[in-house]
């Protein structure tokens, strides 16, 4: 059993605002991060695949494949995107722990679409807002 | 108990090619990684130990002797070579990233009687790495 863990990117902005906080609870409560305007990171993704190794291919998941499923399915929706106008957070925060934990949603949702992951499962995901601050969700 | 890693870095070359695959399908498959030629790597390998400290010397292992054997049993057998036809192992094994993980495992683990390796974990890009924690173990832990 191996771990493969891809390295993504990817830059969006968002603010951090509650709906049921009054104006002055979510300024103290989330800071510069309530700055109406919002602001932005280039976020980086970390997707960790667990499972054997294929002996006819040498691989646990076929990489261009791997690729072409997040670029689809997080990367594109996502890249150049403001977060707090996406579907997927019209219930919800966008902070990176919530990011962390729907960005780990979407892929384990899409999972069986990957026919090389057939054996492997998805483990981890790490998700870095800044070089100073990160979140891991596995599941 | 206490983990240490060591990071050493080694340049080789490999291509992709599996013989029970046929050329198209290998082609499909690797895409340009199939190139007979190979192509190149600076990977960067992370070795991590773990065990007590030692209550004398304050150390969890001898880094020198760590350094010294991690040299010998990888680095010097790796280092500007290519895998594919300098490497005897692969030339019947492909050398992705997973498998060359795994391999340096069985490279090293058996000559590090004086402490425990705990996993092996090889860059070969800054974007893909692969974490290996040696064999599983049966229910039992043996």
């Amino acid at each position: 059993m191996v771990h493969l863990t891809r390295r993504y990117w990817f830059s969006a902005s968002h603010r951090l605002h509650h709906p049921s906080l009054a104006e002055e609870e979510n300024r103290d409560l989330y800071g510069k991060c309530n700055n109406p305007g919002g602001h932005g990171h280039n976020y980086f993704l970390e997707v960790t695949v667990t499972g054997p190794i294929d002996p006819r291919t040498g691989m646990t998941v076929n990489l261009a494949e791997l690729d072409a499923f997040v670029h689809a399915r997080v990367l594109e929706p996502m890249h150049d995107s403001s977060l707090n106008e996406l579907p997927n957070f019209q219930g919800q925060v966008p902070t990176t722990e919530n990011l962390c934990v729907e960005i780990f949603r979407i892929l384990r949702e899409g999972w069986p679409e990957l026919e090389s992951a057939c054996r492997a499962r998805l483990a981890r995901v790490r998700l870095e807002e800044t070089s100073s601050n990160f979140f891991e969700y596995r599941g | 108990m206490i983990y240490l890693t060591r990071r050493a870095e080694f340049s080789a070359s490999h291509y992709y090619h599996s013989p029970a695959l046929s050329p198209e399908e290998n082609q499909r498959l690797y895409g340009k990684c199939n190139n007979p030629h190979g192509h190149g790597h600076n990977y960067v390998l992370e070795v991590t130990v773990r065990g007590e400290v030692d209550g004398r010397s304050g150390m969890v292992v001898d880094l020198k002797q760590l350094k010294e054997v991690l040299h010998r049993e990888v680095l010097d057998v790796l280092d500007h070579r290519f895998l594919n036809e300098e490497v005897p192992v692969f030339r019947h094994l492909i050398p992705t990233t997973e498998n060359l993980a795994v391999e340096i495992w069985r490279m090293l683990g058996p000559k590090l009687a004086f402490c425990e390796l705990h996993r092996v974990r090889l860059y070969e890009t800054p974007d893909l790495y692969v974490d290996y924690f040696g064999p599983e173990k049966s229910a039992n832990g043996k």
